[in-house]
Protein backbone atom coordinates (compact mmCIF):
# COMPACT_ATOMS: atom_id res chain seq x y z
CA UNK A 1 0.00 0.00 0.00
CA UNK A 2 2.70 2.52 0.85
CA UNK A 3 4.60 1.54 -2.11
CA UNK A 4 1.53 2.32 -4.17
CA UNK A 5 1.03 5.32 -2.26
CA UNK A 6 4.42 6.35 -2.97
CA UNK A 7 4.32 6.00 -6.69
CA UNK A 8 0.90 7.75 -7.02
CA UNK A 9 2.39 10.61 -4.98
CA UNK A 10 5.15 10.71 -7.32
CA UNK A 11 3.10 10.49 -11.03
CA UNK A 12 0.92 13.56 -9.59
CA UNK A 13 3.72 15.86 -8.35
CA UNK A 14 6.52 14.74 -10.75
CA UNK A 15 6.08 12.63 -13.64
CA UNK A 16 2.09 14.15 -14.77
CA UNK A 17 3.83 17.88 -14.58
CA UNK A 18 6.87 16.85 -16.27
CA UNK A 19 5.08 14.92 -19.47
CA UNK A 20 3.05 17.95 -19.68
CA UNK A 21 5.53 19.84 -19.98
CA UNK A 22 7.81 18.27 -21.79
CA UNK A 23 4.86 18.07 -24.45
CA UNK A 24 5.46 21.65 -24.56
CA UNK A 25 8.97 21.94 -24.84
CA UNK A 26 9.01 19.61 -27.45
CA UNK A 27 6.64 21.21 -29.84
CA UNK A 28 9.28 24.35 -28.98
CA UNK A 29 11.94 22.40 -29.83
CA UNK A 30 10.76 20.87 -32.87
CA UNK A 31 10.46 24.14 -34.20
CA UNK A 32 13.94 25.41 -33.56
CA UNK A 33 15.38 21.89 -34.86
CA UNK A 34 13.66 22.53 -38.07
CA UNK A 35 14.76 25.96 -38.68
CA UNK A 36 18.46 24.89 -37.72
CA UNK A 37 18.32 21.44 -40.04
CA UNK A 38 17.11 23.70 -43.13
CA UNK A 39 17.42 27.02 -43.03
CA UNK A 40 20.67 26.50 -40.94
CA UNK A 41 20.37 28.78 -37.86
CA UNK A 42 19.60 28.97 -34.26
CA UNK A 43 16.19 30.87 -33.75
CA UNK A 44 16.66 32.98 -31.27
CA UNK A 45 13.29 34.47 -31.40
CA UNK A 46 11.66 31.23 -30.89
CA UNK A 47 10.78 32.41 -27.68
CA UNK A 48 8.89 35.55 -28.39
CA UNK A 49 7.53 34.22 -31.53
CA UNK A 50 5.59 31.97 -29.16
CA UNK A 51 4.57 34.78 -26.95
CA UNK A 52 3.37 36.33 -30.09
CA UNK A 53 1.34 33.44 -31.10
CA UNK A 54 -0.08 33.29 -27.82
CA UNK A 55 -1.13 36.66 -27.70
CA UNK A 56 -2.24 36.10 -30.56
CA UNK A 57 -4.55 33.39 -29.64
CA UNK A 58 -5.54 34.91 -26.70
CA UNK A 59 -6.72 37.92 -28.25
CA UNK A 60 -9.09 35.50 -30.65
CA UNK A 61 -10.21 33.85 -27.39
CA UNK A 62 -11.04 37.12 -25.75
CA UNK A 63 -13.42 37.98 -28.85
CA UNK A 64 -14.89 34.81 -29.05
CA UNK A 65 -15.97 34.83 -25.37
CA UNK A 66 -17.04 38.17 -26.18
CA UNK A 67 -19.32 37.00 -29.21
CA UNK A 68 -20.91 34.07 -25.81
CA UNK A 69 -18.84 31.48 -28.12
CA UNK A 70 -17.81 28.48 -26.15
CA UNK A 71 -17.13 24.90 -26.39
CA UNK A 72 -17.67 23.62 -22.73
CA UNK A 73 -16.38 21.82 -21.10
CA UNK A 74 -13.16 22.51 -23.43
CA UNK A 75 -11.04 26.06 -23.75
CA UNK A 76 -11.99 28.36 -26.30
CA UNK A 77 -8.69 28.80 -26.75
CA UNK A 78 -8.85 25.59 -28.78
CA UNK A 79 -10.88 27.24 -31.17
CA UNK A 80 -9.17 30.12 -31.35
CA UNK A 81 -6.43 28.50 -32.33
CA UNK A 82 -6.19 27.77 -35.96
CA UNK A 83 -6.90 31.96 -35.85
CA UNK A 84 -3.72 32.32 -34.27
CA UNK A 85 -1.99 30.00 -36.54
CA UNK A 86 -2.65 32.20 -39.43
CA UNK A 87 -1.53 34.78 -37.57
CA UNK A 88 1.54 33.13 -36.56
CA UNK A 89 2.13 32.09 -40.26
CA UNK A 90 1.31 36.06 -41.57
CA UNK A 91 4.18 37.21 -39.05
CA UNK A 92 7.07 34.78 -40.06
CA UNK A 93 6.40 34.30 -43.89
CA UNK A 94 6.59 38.72 -43.08
CA UNK A 95 9.97 38.48 -41.42
CA UNK A 96 11.37 35.72 -43.70
CA UNK A 97 10.72 37.74 -46.35
CA UNK A 98 11.62 41.09 -44.61
CA UNK A 99 14.91 39.76 -42.53
CA UNK A 100 16.05 36.43 -43.49
CA UNK A 101 15.41 35.99 -47.04
CA UNK A 102 17.85 38.63 -47.73
CA UNK A 103 20.59 36.70 -45.95
CA UNK A 104 19.82 33.59 -47.59
CA UNK A 105 20.61 35.36 -51.14
CA UNK A 106 23.74 36.69 -50.07
CA UNK A 107 24.67 33.32 -48.54
CA UNK A 108 25.53 35.26 -44.96
CA UNK A 109 27.45 33.36 -42.22
CA UNK A 110 24.99 31.55 -39.69
CA UNK A 111 25.93 33.83 -37.07
CA UNK A 112 24.92 36.70 -39.03
CA UNK A 113 21.50 35.16 -39.50
CA UNK A 114 21.43 34.54 -35.71
CA UNK A 115 22.15 37.99 -34.66
CA UNK A 116 19.43 38.87 -37.05
CA UNK A 117 16.71 36.60 -35.54
CA UNK A 118 18.42 38.22 -32.31
CA UNK A 119 16.93 41.47 -33.14
CA UNK A 120 13.83 40.21 -34.60
CA UNK A 121 13.42 38.91 -30.94
CA UNK A 122 13.65 42.40 -29.29
CA UNK A 123 11.43 43.77 -32.18
CA UNK A 124 8.58 41.03 -31.07
CA UNK A 125 9.80 41.38 -27.68
CA UNK A 126 8.52 44.79 -27.43
CA UNK A 127 5.56 44.34 -29.65
CA UNK A 128 4.07 41.94 -27.90
CA UNK A 129 4.21 44.29 -24.76
CA UNK A 130 2.95 46.85 -26.57
CA UNK A 131 0.29 45.53 -27.57
CA UNK A 132 -0.98 42.97 -24.63
CA UNK A 133 1.38 44.80 -22.19
CA UNK A 134 4.18 42.44 -19.97
CA UNK A 135 1.44 41.14 -16.98
CA UNK A 136 0.41 37.72 -16.54
CA UNK A 137 -2.83 36.49 -18.99
CA UNK A 138 -5.57 34.49 -17.58
CA UNK A 139 -7.42 33.18 -20.79
CA UNK A 140 -8.28 29.78 -19.55
CA UNK A 141 -12.02 27.75 -19.54
CA UNK A 142 -14.34 25.69 -19.55
CA UNK A 143 -13.81 22.83 -16.69
CA UNK A 144 -10.84 22.92 -14.66
CA UNK A 145 -10.15 19.14 -13.73
CA UNK A 146 -11.01 15.78 -15.23
CA UNK A 147 -10.78 14.47 -11.51
CA UNK A 148 -9.32 15.98 -8.79
CA UNK A 149 -6.94 14.47 -5.70
CA UNK A 150 -10.04 13.93 -3.41
CA UNK A 151 -12.07 12.28 -6.08
CA UNK A 152 -9.32 10.29 -6.85
CA UNK A 153 -8.95 9.91 -2.89
CA UNK A 154 -12.32 8.64 -2.42
CA UNK A 155 -12.51 6.64 -5.72
CA UNK A 156 -9.60 4.71 -4.77
CA UNK A 157 -9.29 4.90 -0.70
CA UNK A 158 -5.58 5.71 -1.09
CA UNK A 159 -3.62 8.16 1.00
CA UNK A 160 -2.05 10.06 -1.86
CA UNK A 161 -4.12 11.13 -5.30
CA UNK A 162 -4.10 12.34 -8.77
CA UNK A 163 -5.62 15.14 -9.95
CA UNK A 164 -5.58 15.42 -13.57
CA UNK A 165 -5.84 18.74 -14.89
CA UNK A 166 -8.19 19.02 -18.12
CA UNK A 167 -5.04 21.33 -19.40
CA UNK A 168 -2.65 18.46 -19.29
CA UNK A 169 -5.33 15.85 -21.10
CA UNK A 170 -5.20 18.59 -24.00
CA UNK A 171 -2.12 19.01 -23.28
CA UNK A 172 -1.24 15.55 -24.05
CA UNK A 173 -3.58 14.74 -27.27
CA UNK A 174 -2.84 17.85 -28.75
CA UNK A 175 0.60 17.03 -28.48
CA UNK A 176 0.55 13.06 -29.57
CA UNK A 177 -1.60 14.41 -32.66
CA UNK A 178 0.33 17.16 -33.70
CA UNK A 179 3.98 15.11 -33.34
CA UNK A 180 2.28 12.00 -35.06
CA UNK A 181 0.94 14.35 -38.05
CA UNK A 182 4.35 15.77 -38.34
CA UNK A 183 6.53 12.32 -38.75
CA UNK A 184 4.10 11.25 -41.26
CA UNK A 185 4.50 14.53 -43.20
CA UNK A 186 8.42 14.40 -42.70
CA UNK A 187 8.58 10.80 -43.40
CA UNK A 188 6.03 10.02 -45.95
CA UNK A 189 4.94 12.51 -48.13
CA UNK A 190 6.61 14.23 -51.29
CA UNK A 191 7.13 17.98 -49.44
CA UNK A 192 8.50 16.57 -46.58
CA UNK A 193 10.85 14.34 -48.20
CA UNK A 194 11.71 17.30 -49.88
CA UNK A 195 12.64 18.91 -46.77
CA UNK A 196 14.97 16.03 -45.28
CA UNK A 197 16.48 16.33 -48.26
CA UNK A 198 17.56 19.98 -47.94
CA UNK A 199 18.57 19.49 -44.96
CA UNK A 200 20.89 16.46 -45.67
CA UNK A 201 22.31 18.02 -48.82
CA UNK A 202 21.46 21.43 -49.52
CA UNK A 203 23.43 21.42 -52.79
CA UNK A 204 22.09 18.35 -54.10
CA UNK A 205 18.98 19.16 -52.67
CA UNK A 206 19.16 22.32 -55.79
CA UNK A 207 20.68 20.06 -58.57
CA UNK A 208 17.45 17.79 -57.86
CA UNK A 209 14.96 20.90 -58.65
CA UNK A 210 13.95 21.02 -55.17
CA UNK A 211 12.85 25.04 -55.04
CA UNK A 212 14.46 26.08 -51.64
CA UNK A 213 11.79 28.98 -51.78
CA UNK A 214 8.75 26.59 -51.27
CA UNK A 215 10.87 24.24 -48.89
CA UNK A 216 11.47 27.51 -46.67
CA UNK A 217 7.91 28.54 -46.97
CA UNK A 218 6.27 25.36 -45.91
CA UNK A 219 9.19 25.12 -42.92
CA UNK A 220 7.98 28.33 -41.83
CA UNK A 221 4.38 27.11 -42.01
CA UNK A 222 4.55 24.00 -40.16
CA UNK A 223 7.02 26.28 -37.29
CA UNK A 224 4.11 28.88 -37.07
CA UNK A 225 1.76 25.39 -36.03
CA UNK A 226 4.01 24.29 -33.71
CA UNK A 227 4.79 27.26 -31.88
CA UNK A 228 1.61 28.59 -31.53
CA UNK A 229 0.46 25.26 -30.09
CA UNK A 230 3.18 24.89 -27.95
CA UNK A 231 2.57 28.83 -26.48
CA UNK A 232 -0.94 28.05 -26.34
CA UNK A 233 -0.73 24.95 -24.13
CA UNK A 234 1.86 26.17 -21.76
CA UNK A 235 -0.44 29.64 -21.73
CA UNK A 236 -3.43 27.02 -20.29
CA UNK A 237 -1.48 24.59 -18.71
CA UNK A 238 0.10 27.90 -16.62
CA UNK A 239 -0.61 31.57 -17.40
CA UNK A 240 0.53 33.52 -20.17
CA UNK A 241 3.49 36.82 -19.22
CA UNK A 242 5.65 37.36 -22.32
CA UNK A 243 8.69 37.55 -20.14
CA UNK A 244 7.85 33.62 -19.12
CA UNK A 245 8.09 32.78 -22.81
CA UNK A 246 11.04 34.51 -23.75
CA UNK A 247 12.95 32.60 -20.92
CA UNK A 248 11.26 29.31 -22.12
CA UNK A 249 13.65 29.23 -24.98
CA UNK A 250 16.61 28.14 -22.82
CA UNK A 251 14.97 24.80 -21.83
CA UNK A 252 13.92 24.18 -25.26
CA UNK A 253 17.23 24.96 -27.02
CA UNK A 254 18.63 22.58 -24.32
CA UNK A 255 16.36 20.13 -25.67
CA UNK A 256 16.98 20.37 -29.34
CA UNK A 257 20.29 20.28 -28.74
CA UNK A 258 20.26 17.85 -26.65
CA UNK A 259 18.34 15.58 -28.86
CA UNK A 260 20.87 16.26 -31.84
CA UNK A 261 19.65 19.95 -33.43
CA UNK A 262 18.54 19.35 -37.03
CA UNK A 263 16.74 15.69 -35.75
CA UNK A 264 13.00 15.79 -34.74
CA UNK A 265 13.24 12.69 -33.21
CA UNK A 266 15.78 13.95 -31.08
CA UNK A 267 14.12 17.66 -30.16
CA UNK A 268 11.42 15.62 -28.87
CA UNK A 269 13.17 12.59 -26.48
CA UNK A 270 15.62 15.72 -25.46
CA UNK A 271 12.65 17.87 -24.14
CA UNK A 272 11.04 15.25 -21.76
CA UNK A 273 14.40 14.34 -20.73
CA UNK A 274 14.96 18.11 -20.03
CA UNK A 275 11.42 18.94 -18.25
CA UNK A 276 11.82 15.38 -16.04
CA UNK A 277 15.16 16.88 -14.68
CA UNK A 278 14.02 19.95 -14.17
CA UNK A 279 10.35 18.70 -12.02
CA UNK A 280 12.17 15.85 -10.60
CA UNK A 281 15.26 17.83 -9.32
CA UNK A 282 13.32 20.82 -7.89
CA UNK A 283 10.84 18.28 -6.14
CA UNK A 284 10.95 17.79 -2.35
CA UNK A 285 11.17 13.97 -1.95
CA UNK A 286 10.55 13.40 1.42
CA UNK A 287 6.97 12.68 1.56
CA UNK A 288 7.99 10.12 -1.35
CA UNK A 289 10.66 8.58 1.04
CA UNK A 290 8.44 8.58 4.25
CA UNK A 291 6.52 6.03 2.21
CA UNK A 292 9.36 3.79 0.88
CA UNK A 293 11.97 3.58 3.93
CA UNK A 294 11.54 2.41 7.53
CA UNK A 295 11.18 5.10 10.30
CA UNK A 296 14.51 5.24 11.56
CA UNK A 297 16.00 6.05 8.46
CA UNK A 298 13.05 8.71 7.12
CA UNK A 299 15.20 12.35 5.99
CA UNK A 300 14.67 15.22 8.08
CA UNK A 301 14.63 17.54 5.69
CA UNK A 302 13.11 18.05 2.42
CA UNK A 303 14.94 15.85 0.16
CA UNK A 304 14.84 18.40 -2.26
CA UNK A 305 18.07 18.70 -4.61
CA UNK A 306 17.63 22.65 -5.97
CA UNK A 307 15.09 25.18 -4.89
CA UNK A 308 13.10 25.75 -7.74
CA UNK A 309 14.23 29.20 -7.99
CA UNK A 310 17.21 27.40 -9.85
CA UNK A 311 15.18 25.05 -12.00
CA UNK A 312 16.87 26.81 -15.01
CA UNK A 313 19.83 25.92 -14.14
CA UNK A 314 19.33 22.08 -14.86
CA UNK A 315 18.88 23.01 -18.73
CA UNK A 316 22.20 24.95 -18.70
CA UNK A 317 24.21 22.13 -16.95
CA UNK A 318 22.56 19.39 -19.27
CA UNK A 319 23.34 21.92 -22.15
CA UNK A 320 26.91 21.79 -20.48
CA UNK A 321 27.33 17.97 -20.08
CA UNK A 322 26.11 16.99 -23.75
CA UNK A 323 28.15 19.80 -25.57
CA UNK A 324 31.39 18.76 -23.45
CA UNK A 325 30.65 14.68 -23.70
CA UNK A 326 28.63 14.37 -27.15
CA UNK A 327 28.59 17.62 -28.93
CA UNK A 328 26.05 15.87 -32.16
CA UNK A 329 23.26 15.49 -29.61
CA UNK A 330 21.96 11.98 -28.29
CA UNK A 331 20.36 10.95 -31.52
CA UNK A 332 23.17 12.29 -33.42
CA UNK A 333 22.19 15.72 -35.30
CA UNK A 334 24.57 17.97 -36.86
CA UNK A 335 27.18 18.87 -34.62
CA UNK A 336 27.30 22.72 -33.57
CA UNK B 1 22.59 22.25 -77.53
CA UNK B 2 24.87 24.37 -74.70
CA UNK B 3 27.00 27.42 -76.00
CA UNK B 4 29.24 29.33 -73.64
CA UNK B 5 30.00 32.92 -74.39
CA UNK B 6 33.22 34.45 -73.33
CA UNK B 7 32.54 32.97 -69.62
CA UNK B 8 34.05 34.90 -67.14
CA UNK B 9 34.64 33.32 -62.89
CA UNK B 10 36.36 35.68 -60.86
CA UNK B 11 36.86 34.63 -56.66
CA UNK B 12 38.62 38.25 -55.95
CA UNK B 13 41.97 38.60 -58.22
CA UNK B 14 41.86 35.14 -58.92
CA UNK B 15 40.25 33.97 -62.38
CA UNK B 16 39.24 30.74 -62.21
CA UNK B 17 37.21 30.53 -65.42
CA UNK B 18 38.99 33.35 -67.53
CA UNK B 19 36.93 34.12 -71.24
CA UNK B 20 35.80 30.77 -71.31
CA UNK B 21 33.88 30.00 -75.09
CA UNK B 22 32.85 26.23 -75.74
CA UNK B 23 30.28 24.65 -78.01
CA UNK B 24 28.57 21.26 -77.05
CA UNK B 25 26.59 19.67 -79.74
CA UNK B 26 23.81 17.43 -78.79
CA UNK B 27 23.84 14.09 -78.81
CA UNK B 28 27.16 14.41 -77.87
CA UNK B 29 29.54 12.72 -75.42
CA UNK B 30 32.08 15.47 -74.93
CA UNK B 31 35.11 15.05 -72.48
CA UNK B 32 36.45 17.94 -70.55
CA UNK B 33 40.09 17.80 -69.93
CA UNK B 34 42.76 19.69 -68.17
CA UNK B 35 44.74 20.42 -65.32
CA UNK B 36 43.69 20.67 -61.87
CA UNK B 37 42.83 24.11 -61.49
CA UNK B 38 42.36 24.85 -65.10
CA UNK B 39 38.67 25.84 -64.35
CA UNK B 40 36.94 22.86 -65.46
CA UNK B 41 34.67 22.39 -62.69
CA UNK B 42 33.93 25.88 -62.23
CA UNK B 43 32.29 26.20 -65.82
CA UNK B 44 30.68 23.63 -64.07
CA UNK B 45 28.96 25.40 -61.79
CA UNK B 46 28.49 28.31 -63.59
CA UNK B 47 26.31 26.47 -65.96
CA UNK B 48 24.43 24.22 -63.63
CA UNK B 49 23.14 28.13 -62.00
CA UNK B 50 25.27 27.20 -58.95
CA UNK B 51 27.99 29.44 -59.09
CA UNK B 52 26.88 33.48 -60.94
CA UNK B 53 29.37 34.09 -63.97
CA UNK B 54 31.27 37.39 -63.54
CA UNK B 55 30.81 38.19 -67.51
CA UNK B 56 29.73 36.13 -70.24
CA UNK B 57 26.73 34.07 -71.05
CA UNK B 58 25.28 30.91 -71.44
CA UNK B 59 22.90 29.42 -73.89
CA UNK B 60 21.07 26.14 -74.36
CA UNK B 61 19.06 25.56 -77.39
CA UNK B 62 19.03 28.98 -78.08
CA UNK B 63 17.59 30.35 -74.85
CA UNK B 64 20.07 32.78 -72.41
CA UNK B 65 20.22 30.58 -69.30
CA UNK B 66 22.76 32.50 -67.77
CA UNK B 67 22.30 32.82 -63.93
CA UNK B 68 19.09 30.63 -63.49
CA UNK B 69 18.69 28.96 -60.42
CA UNK B 70 20.07 25.30 -60.18
CA UNK B 71 16.53 24.16 -59.85
CA UNK B 72 15.14 26.11 -62.15
CA UNK B 73 17.77 24.31 -64.83
CA UNK B 74 17.02 20.99 -63.45
CA UNK B 75 13.39 21.71 -64.69
CA UNK B 76 14.71 22.36 -68.35
CA UNK B 77 16.66 19.06 -68.41
CA UNK B 78 20.39 19.80 -67.44
CA UNK B 79 21.85 17.93 -64.65
CA UNK B 80 24.94 17.64 -62.88
CA UNK B 81 26.85 15.42 -60.73
CA UNK B 82 29.79 16.16 -57.89
CA UNK B 83 33.09 15.59 -57.91
CA UNK B 84 33.09 14.66 -54.47
CA UNK B 85 29.65 12.25 -54.48
CA UNK B 86 26.74 13.71 -52.70
CA UNK B 87 23.95 12.10 -51.23
CA UNK B 88 20.70 12.32 -49.27
CA UNK B 89 22.68 10.31 -46.03
CA UNK B 90 19.75 10.05 -43.91
CA UNK B 91 17.39 8.33 -46.37
CA UNK B 92 18.08 5.03 -48.33
CA UNK B 93 19.54 4.52 -51.91
CA UNK B 94 16.46 3.90 -53.13
CA UNK B 95 14.45 6.99 -51.34
CA UNK B 96 17.37 9.19 -53.16
CA UNK B 97 16.64 7.56 -56.43
CA UNK B 98 12.84 8.56 -55.62
CA UNK B 99 13.60 11.91 -54.13
CA UNK B 100 14.28 12.69 -58.15
CA UNK B 101 11.39 12.93 -60.70
CA UNK B 102 10.48 16.29 -60.81
CA UNK B 103 6.35 17.35 -60.52
CA UNK B 104 5.55 14.38 -58.32
CA UNK B 105 1.63 14.49 -57.50
CA UNK B 106 2.57 14.26 -53.29
CA UNK B 107 4.51 17.34 -53.62
CA UNK B 108 1.44 19.37 -53.05
CA UNK B 109 0.40 19.76 -49.36
CA UNK B 110 -3.17 19.54 -51.00
CA UNK B 111 -2.73 16.56 -52.80
CA UNK B 112 -1.20 14.80 -50.31
CA UNK B 113 -4.19 14.81 -47.65
CA UNK B 114 -6.52 14.39 -50.76
CA UNK B 115 -5.30 12.79 -53.71
CA UNK B 116 -4.09 9.85 -51.46
CA UNK B 117 -4.69 7.22 -54.56
CA UNK B 118 -3.04 9.47 -57.14
CA UNK B 119 0.02 9.73 -54.93
CA UNK B 120 0.15 6.14 -54.16
CA UNK B 121 -0.08 5.22 -57.53
CA UNK B 122 2.09 7.88 -58.52
CA UNK B 123 4.62 6.47 -56.06
CA UNK B 124 4.46 2.85 -57.46
CA UNK B 125 5.47 4.10 -60.71
CA UNK B 126 8.65 5.58 -59.39
CA UNK B 127 9.59 2.83 -57.02
CA UNK B 128 9.35 0.59 -60.27
CA UNK B 129 11.49 2.88 -62.39
CA UNK B 130 13.87 3.53 -59.34
CA UNK B 131 14.22 -0.54 -59.10
CA UNK B 132 14.99 -0.77 -62.84
CA UNK B 133 18.02 2.04 -62.21
CA UNK B 134 19.43 0.00 -59.13
CA UNK B 135 19.52 -2.62 -61.51
CA UNK B 136 21.02 -1.43 -64.54
CA UNK B 137 24.04 -0.46 -62.20
CA UNK B 138 24.10 -3.48 -60.70
CA UNK B 139 23.47 -1.57 -56.75
CA UNK B 140 20.36 -3.71 -56.43
CA UNK B 141 21.60 -5.08 -52.93
CA UNK B 142 21.87 -2.05 -51.36
CA UNK B 143 18.77 -0.46 -52.13
CA UNK B 144 17.66 -0.37 -48.24
CA UNK B 145 21.15 1.01 -47.16
CA UNK B 146 21.48 4.48 -45.92
CA UNK B 147 23.17 6.36 -48.85
CA UNK B 148 25.47 7.81 -45.92
CA UNK B 149 27.16 4.55 -45.56
CA UNK B 150 27.71 2.69 -48.93
CA UNK B 151 31.24 3.02 -50.36
CA UNK B 152 32.46 6.06 -52.66
CA UNK B 153 32.61 3.91 -55.39
CA UNK B 154 28.62 2.81 -54.99
CA UNK B 155 28.31 6.86 -54.59
CA UNK B 156 29.57 7.31 -57.67
CA UNK B 157 27.04 4.95 -59.49
CA UNK B 158 23.98 6.39 -57.18
CA UNK B 159 25.24 10.04 -58.97
CA UNK B 160 24.78 8.65 -62.28
CA UNK B 161 21.23 6.60 -61.24
CA UNK B 162 19.90 9.98 -60.15
CA UNK B 163 20.39 11.65 -63.57
CA UNK B 164 18.44 8.43 -65.09
CA UNK B 165 15.56 9.10 -62.61
CA UNK B 166 14.03 12.34 -65.01
CA UNK B 167 14.30 13.09 -68.39
CA UNK B 168 17.70 15.06 -69.05
CA UNK B 169 18.85 16.62 -71.89
CA UNK B 170 22.50 17.07 -70.64
CA UNK B 171 24.49 15.85 -68.36
CA UNK B 172 27.64 17.19 -66.53
CA UNK B 173 29.87 14.61 -64.85
CA UNK B 174 32.32 15.91 -63.29
CA UNK B 175 35.47 12.90 -62.22
CA UNK B 176 32.50 10.27 -62.51
CA UNK B 177 35.60 7.69 -62.44
CA UNK B 178 37.58 9.01 -59.73
CA UNK B 179 38.27 6.90 -56.79
CA UNK B 180 36.87 4.11 -58.53
CA UNK B 181 38.02 0.53 -59.26
CA UNK B 182 38.38 -0.76 -63.31
CA UNK B 183 35.26 -2.82 -63.24
CA UNK B 184 32.94 0.17 -61.73
CA UNK B 185 34.79 2.52 -64.21
CA UNK B 186 33.56 0.05 -67.18
CA UNK B 187 30.11 -0.41 -65.52
CA UNK B 188 29.61 3.49 -65.56
CA UNK B 189 31.23 3.72 -68.86
CA UNK B 190 28.59 1.30 -70.27
CA UNK B 191 25.85 3.02 -68.91
CA UNK B 192 27.25 6.61 -70.11
CA UNK B 193 27.37 5.04 -73.68
CA UNK B 194 23.60 3.06 -73.33
CA UNK B 195 22.25 6.25 -71.72
CA UNK B 196 23.29 8.26 -74.83
CA UNK B 197 22.15 6.06 -77.90
CA UNK B 198 18.88 5.18 -76.09
CA UNK B 199 17.78 8.09 -74.36
CA UNK B 200 19.35 10.92 -76.31
CA UNK B 201 21.23 12.13 -73.27
CA UNK B 202 23.84 14.79 -74.16
CA UNK B 203 26.85 14.00 -71.94
CA UNK B 204 29.54 16.04 -70.90
CA UNK B 205 32.59 14.45 -68.29
CA UNK B 206 35.58 15.94 -66.63
CA UNK B 207 37.65 12.96 -66.14
CA UNK B 208 41.70 12.06 -65.97
CA UNK B 209 41.34 9.13 -66.95
CA UNK B 210 42.65 8.97 -70.96
CA UNK B 211 41.56 5.24 -71.71
CA UNK B 212 37.98 6.31 -70.07
CA UNK B 213 37.95 9.58 -72.49
CA UNK B 214 39.36 7.89 -75.54
CA UNK B 215 36.98 5.22 -75.06
CA UNK B 216 33.66 7.29 -75.09
CA UNK B 217 34.46 10.91 -75.62
CA UNK B 218 34.13 12.12 -79.19
CA UNK B 219 35.00 15.35 -78.83
CA UNK B 220 37.63 16.15 -76.27
CA UNK B 221 37.70 20.21 -75.18
CA UNK B 222 40.63 20.55 -73.09
CA UNK B 223 40.89 23.39 -70.36
CA UNK B 224 43.74 25.38 -69.18
CA UNK B 225 44.06 28.73 -66.84
CA UNK B 226 40.84 28.97 -67.42
CA UNK B 227 40.65 29.27 -70.87
CA UNK B 228 39.87 26.99 -73.59
CA UNK B 229 43.14 25.74 -75.16
CA UNK B 230 41.73 23.13 -77.78
CA UNK B 231 39.01 20.94 -79.19
CA UNK B 232 38.81 18.07 -81.23
CA UNK B 233 39.09 14.33 -81.39
CA UNK B 234 40.77 12.59 -78.52
CA UNK B 235 44.13 12.23 -81.19
CA UNK B 236 43.86 15.73 -82.52
CA UNK B 237 44.04 17.04 -79.11
CA UNK B 238 46.88 14.72 -77.75
CA UNK B 239 48.80 16.13 -80.96
CA UNK B 240 48.20 19.44 -79.86
CA UNK B 241 51.05 20.96 -78.99
CA UNK B 242 49.83 23.66 -76.30
CA UNK B 243 48.02 20.82 -74.73
CA UNK B 244 50.89 18.41 -74.51
CA UNK B 245 52.91 21.43 -72.91
CA UNK B 246 49.62 22.11 -70.48
CA UNK B 247 48.52 19.56 -69.56
CA UNK B 248 50.00 15.95 -71.11
CA UNK B 249 53.44 16.60 -70.08
CA UNK B 250 56.43 16.07 -72.34
CA UNK B 251 56.25 12.19 -71.47
CA UNK B 252 53.48 11.47 -73.48
CA UNK B 253 54.75 13.82 -76.00
CA UNK B 254 57.71 11.70 -76.93
CA UNK B 255 55.82 8.66 -76.05
CA UNK B 256 53.36 9.78 -78.80
CA UNK B 257 56.45 10.91 -81.23
CA UNK B 258 58.63 7.49 -81.01
CA UNK B 259 55.24 5.39 -81.86
CA UNK B 260 54.20 7.40 -84.65
CA UNK B 261 51.63 9.68 -83.09
CA UNK B 262 49.27 6.78 -81.88
CA UNK B 263 49.05 6.26 -77.89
Amino acid sequence: MDALNAIVLLSNFVLLPAVSYGSQLALGALGITLIYGILRFSHFAHGDVMAFATMAVILVTWWLQGMGVSIDPLPTALLALPFGIAITALLLLGTDRAVYRFYRKVRAAPIVVVMASLGVMFVLNGLVRLIIGPDDQHFADGARFLFTVREFREFTGLDEGIGLRVSQLITIVVTLVVVAALFWFLNRTRSGKSMRAFSDNEDLALLSGINPERVVTVTWLIVAVLVTVAGTLYGLDKSFKPFTYFQLLLPMFASAILGGLGNPLGAVAGAYVIALSEVGVTYAFRKFLQYLLPENLEPSGLAQLLSTDYKFAVSFVLLVLVLLFRPTGLFRGQSI
Amino acid sequence: MIRVENLHKHFGGFHAVDGASLNISEGSITGLIGPNGAGKTTLFNVIAGVLKPTSGHVFMAGEDITGLEPHELFHKGLLRTFQIAHEFHSMTVRENLMMVPPRQAGEGLMSAWFQRARVRHEDEEIRRRANEVLEFLTIDHIADEKAGQISGGQKKLLELGRTMMTDARIVFLDEVGAGVNRTLLNTIADAIVRLNKERGYTFVVIEHDMDFIGRICDPVICMAEGKVLAQGSLDEIKANEQVIEAYLGTGLKNKVTAEGGHV
